[in-house]
């Protein structure tokens, strides 16, 4: 109930962790089934309807429902504390963000109890998911489903803005903030101006499926390429909201682990803003073969490997802070410094697809699927394994335990490797993707074995994660404030897990890499920038969850609404009455909200004196 | 923090930006206003990618009714003319004048959106259905989002009127009425855009 209730952004962070790593455990299923179904030619393991929908499920799971959640989990239990802030600013909004996503992606997952599921790819390319050719419910669960998740990544990203913005702690200034924040920043700014275009986007294939709109629909004056750009323009900064926050991760970790400032911390912070503004201007690469012509090929590819350069610095200050730090190899180093090669051979295909005329050679190929998984997987998948090991002892008040660990670490890096180095010359002897099958006799048979067993090693070393959360979470509490020794943030001088109202004085910052500075200047912790006091907190409230079930009942009923029959004689149907139903409870939740006056609680100077042990 | 001191005592000039709380609240809600751009952006662009796609329904210049919409247009923009009224009373801390003026705004905004159920019903009957052609589409999407959005700040302010009846003028309404006022611009902003590039390019080509 607590948890049901808690606007606590320390809680909403392990909710988010809890519910993105179920989804990712679903998409690794989804995935490992693509891969056995591939692992010989000519399988009939799962049939072609299913690869379609395993495969569909499988990009839009891992993409919406597990990588950006876990991205989430971790902004939320870290920011506050790295900006020395009690609480983001809007709490409230903050649980309503968790609880959509969760029915939005919980929706798209009762697809596979219905057995209608989406199979237009995780693209939903026009007019292939349009009611013509997708006309069962599957990818109404997709719109849907999508729409409603997408809500709470939206107000998510604004929360995180304004928190960031206006909640600094004294002396906390824009180029003095951990490059964890700044990346967050980044992406939040990224979410606000990106998903949009996607809410517009699934609304009008929502129309065009379900009140017969032609949007996309080239029989009625609609047009196909009109999907194209507003998915892309969503969709290319989309890769960067997920990949900004593991250059964050990878930022702090390193100069922790190498005991060392980072190195170029000004030229990181405005290699990330450039990263930022370019991801928003190069979404037509994904488009060079739908014929747009020469010049605006030009355009896009130049636009595309401009951000290798950014990128480019980010790798070798990385490298410079490294060199010549005393580095010490536990987990969330291992899998921070395994990160940089592996990112570095995403860039390289990267740079290889962008050039227009070679494009027209690899789209669509096994050289594309290679390409994203080693940015997406090799980047941002190590990047969280990383920053889950790094942060799980403030999180938890618990530190994993180091050699299962390093066994994680082995079996995945490995694991990786071999799934997706061999795709790339798969993808180069001409191995198409979204294919269920191949013949045999092309060359393939060898290669897609090596991937399906690497992939199977990837879920070993995802079970041994496993095994250590549930090894970890039976001993007792005992990570102290700072367990890595070289905590640099403000996060490692408050105790793991950390009270409710995290510092009980505000911190006041003298420098970037605050608690560093002061433990070279010889002090033992923060100097306080405000007297003791009793703390201000928000009430708890039930009122989100039920947001999100609203939500998730008017999606629910929308999408069967022309199958049921009429409601009382009109119009209506008994679809449309649930919808509407749902749609009511959303907005009684929100007048109660703004009846019902919110004074939220104090904590008191003596309960805090108490849980400073009685020092203070 | 401060929620309470200040109720008592008197309010500061500008009481929406008196405490963090009102301050996050507004510049949250001009961020979300910045997302809100890119919404309408995106319709904007569907729209002008598909408004010559009109098969056998009537094109956009024999269907217009300028005179309609103009009524519309200048109704709406006195609406946005009270809504500043409402925040200069407010900085007064007349809370008399402001509930009157936001009540003339709300009025104002339920004429607008009478006269656009008016419009869209009388080019029903010239044949202009949703379903028609991908102009058609776009159309009603389009300017019934920007309608939808009318509708939803007509029942917003007017929950803010019954709670400065109720509450009165203080550090936690204010904030809320300031926020309603910016939301109540941006509508007309999109309003002109919408009169630009719908029905005056609509009506030239
Ligand atoms: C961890 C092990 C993973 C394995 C073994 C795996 C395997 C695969 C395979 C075999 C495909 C099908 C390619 C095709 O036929 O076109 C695929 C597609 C895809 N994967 Fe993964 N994947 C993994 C992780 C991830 C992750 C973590 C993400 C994103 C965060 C991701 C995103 C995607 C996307 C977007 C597609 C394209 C789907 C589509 O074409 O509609 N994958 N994956
Ligand atoms: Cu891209």
């Amino acid at each position: 109930m607590d948890w049901l209730t808690t606007v606590d952004h320390k809680k909403i962070g392990i909710l988010y962790l809890i519910a993105g790593g179920f989804f990712f455990l679903v998409g690794g299923l989804e995935a490992i089934l693509i891969r056995i179904q591939l692992w010989k030619p000519q399988n009939d393991f799962v049939g072609a309807d299913t690869y379609n929908e395993l495969l569909t499920m499988h990009g839009t799971t891992m993409i919406f429902l597990a990588a950006m959640p876990v991205i989430f989990a971790l902004m939320n239990a870290v920011i506050p504390l790295q900006i020395g802030a009690r609480d983001v600013a809007f709490p409230f909004v903050n649980s309503l963000g968790f609880w959509t996503f969760l029915f939005g992606g919980i929706l798209l997952n009762v697809s596979w109890i219905v057995g209608d599921v989406p199979d237009a790819g995780w693209t939903a390319y026009a007019p292939l998911a349009g009611s013509t050719y997708s006309n069962d419910h599957g990818m109404d669960y997709y719109v849907l489903g999508l729409q409603i998740a997408g809500i709470g990544t939206l107000i998510g990203g604004i929360n995180f803005l304004v928190t960031i913005i206006n909640m600094r702690a004294p002396g906390m200034t824009f180029m003095r903030m951990p490059m964890f924040t700044w990346s967050a920043f980044i992406t939040s700014a990224l979410i606000l101006f990106a998903f949009p275009a996607l809410t517009v986007g699934l609304a009008a294939l929502m129309f065009d499926r379900l009140f017969e709109a032609n949007f996309f629909d080239p029989s009625a004056g609609g047009n196909a390429v009109l999907w194209e750009h507003i998915f892309w323009i969503f969709g290319h900064p989309e890769v960067y909201i997920l990949i900004l926050p593991a250059f964050g991760i990878i930022s702090e970790v390193i100069s922790t682990f190498s005991r060392k400032r980072l190195f170029g911390y000004s030229s990181m912070v405005f290699a990330t803003i450039l990263i930022g503004f370019l991801g928003f201007m190069v979404w037509a690469h994904h488009m060079f073969t739908t014929g747009l012509g020469p010049v605006a090929n030009a355009l896009f590819s130049i636009a595309t490997m401009l951000i290798a350069v950014p990128t480019g610095i980010k790798i070798f200050n990385w490298l410079f802070t490294m060199w010549g730090g005393s580095i010490s190899f536990k987990s969330p180093n291992l899998f921070a410094v395994g990160f940089i090669p592996t990112f570095v051979m995403g860039g390289v295909t990267g740079v290889m697809l962008a050039a227009a005329p070679a494009d027209f050679q690899y789209h669509d190929s096994y050289f594309v699927v290679a390409h994203f998984h080693y940015v997406i997987v090799g980047g941002l998948v190590l990047g969280l394994f990383s920053g889950v090991h790094y942060w799980w002892p403030k999180m938890f008040g618990r530190i994993l335990n180091e050699g299962l660990a390093q066994l994680t670490f082995w079996t995945f890096f490995i694991g990786f490797h071999l799934t997706f180095f061999v795709q790339h010359f798969l993808g180069l002897m001409g191995m198409p993707r979204r294919i269920w099958q191949y013949l045999d006799g092309l060359g393939f048979n060898e290669m897609n074995l090596i991937s399906t067993i690497g992939a199977l090693l990837m879920g070993l070393g995802t079970i041994i994660f496993l095994i250590n959360v549930v090894v970890t979470s039976v001993k007792p509490k005992n990570a102290p404030a700072d367990p890595w020794e070289d905590g640099r943030t403000l996060e490692w001088t408050i105790p793991s897990p950390p009270p409710e109202y995290n510092f009980a004085q505000t911190p006041l910052v003298r420098g970037y890499d605050a608690y560093w500075k002061e433990k070279q200047d010889g002090h033992s912790g923060m100097t306080p920038a405000e007297p003791l006091g009793p703390i201000h907190m928000p009430s708890p409230s039930i009122l989100p969850f039920f947001m999100g079930l609203g939500f998730f009942i008017a999606g629910f009923g929308f999408m069967y609404a022309p199958d049921w029959g009429h409601f009382l004689g009109t119009d209506l149907t008994v679809g449309h009455a649930i919808g509407i139903v749902g749609l009511l409870m959303v907005l009684i939740c929100m007048l109660l909200r703004s009846v019902i006056d919110d004074h939220g609680f104090h904590i008191e100077e003596d309960e805090i004196k108490r849980d400073l042990g009685g020092k203070a | 923090m401060s929620a309470h001191t200040h109720v008592e005592g008197h309010l500061p000039h500008e009481p929406e930006k008196a405490t963090l709380e009102g301050r996050n609240k507004i510049l949250g809600f001009w961020l979300f206003l910045g997302g809100e751009t890119v919404l309408f952006g995106t319709l904007f662009a569907a729209f002008l990618a598909l408004r010559h796609q009109v098969l056998d329904g009537p094109a956009p210049n024999e269907l217009f009714d300028l005179k309609l919409v103009a009524y519309a247009t200048a109704i709406l923009l006195t609406s946005s003319l009270t809504s500043v009224f409402a925040i200069q009373a407010m900085h007064q801390h007349k809370v008399k004048s402001l509930i009157n003026w936001l009540i003339i705004t709300v009025v104002l905004g339920a004429g607008f959106l009478a006269l656009e159920i008016y419009e869209f019903v009388h080019y029903l009957h010239l044949g202009h259905g949703f379903t028609t052609s991908a102009f058609s589409s776009s159309f009603y999407t389009l300017v019934g989002f920007h309608g939808a959005h009318v509708l939803f700040g007509i029942l917003w302010i007017t929950l803010l009127i019954i709670q400065l009846a109720k509450k009165g003028l203080t550090v936690v309404t204010a904030p809320k009425v300031y926020v309603a006022g910016m939301y109540w611009h941006f509508i007309d902003v999109v309003w002109v855009f919408i009169f630009t590039v719908v029905y005056l390019m609509g009506k030239v080509v």
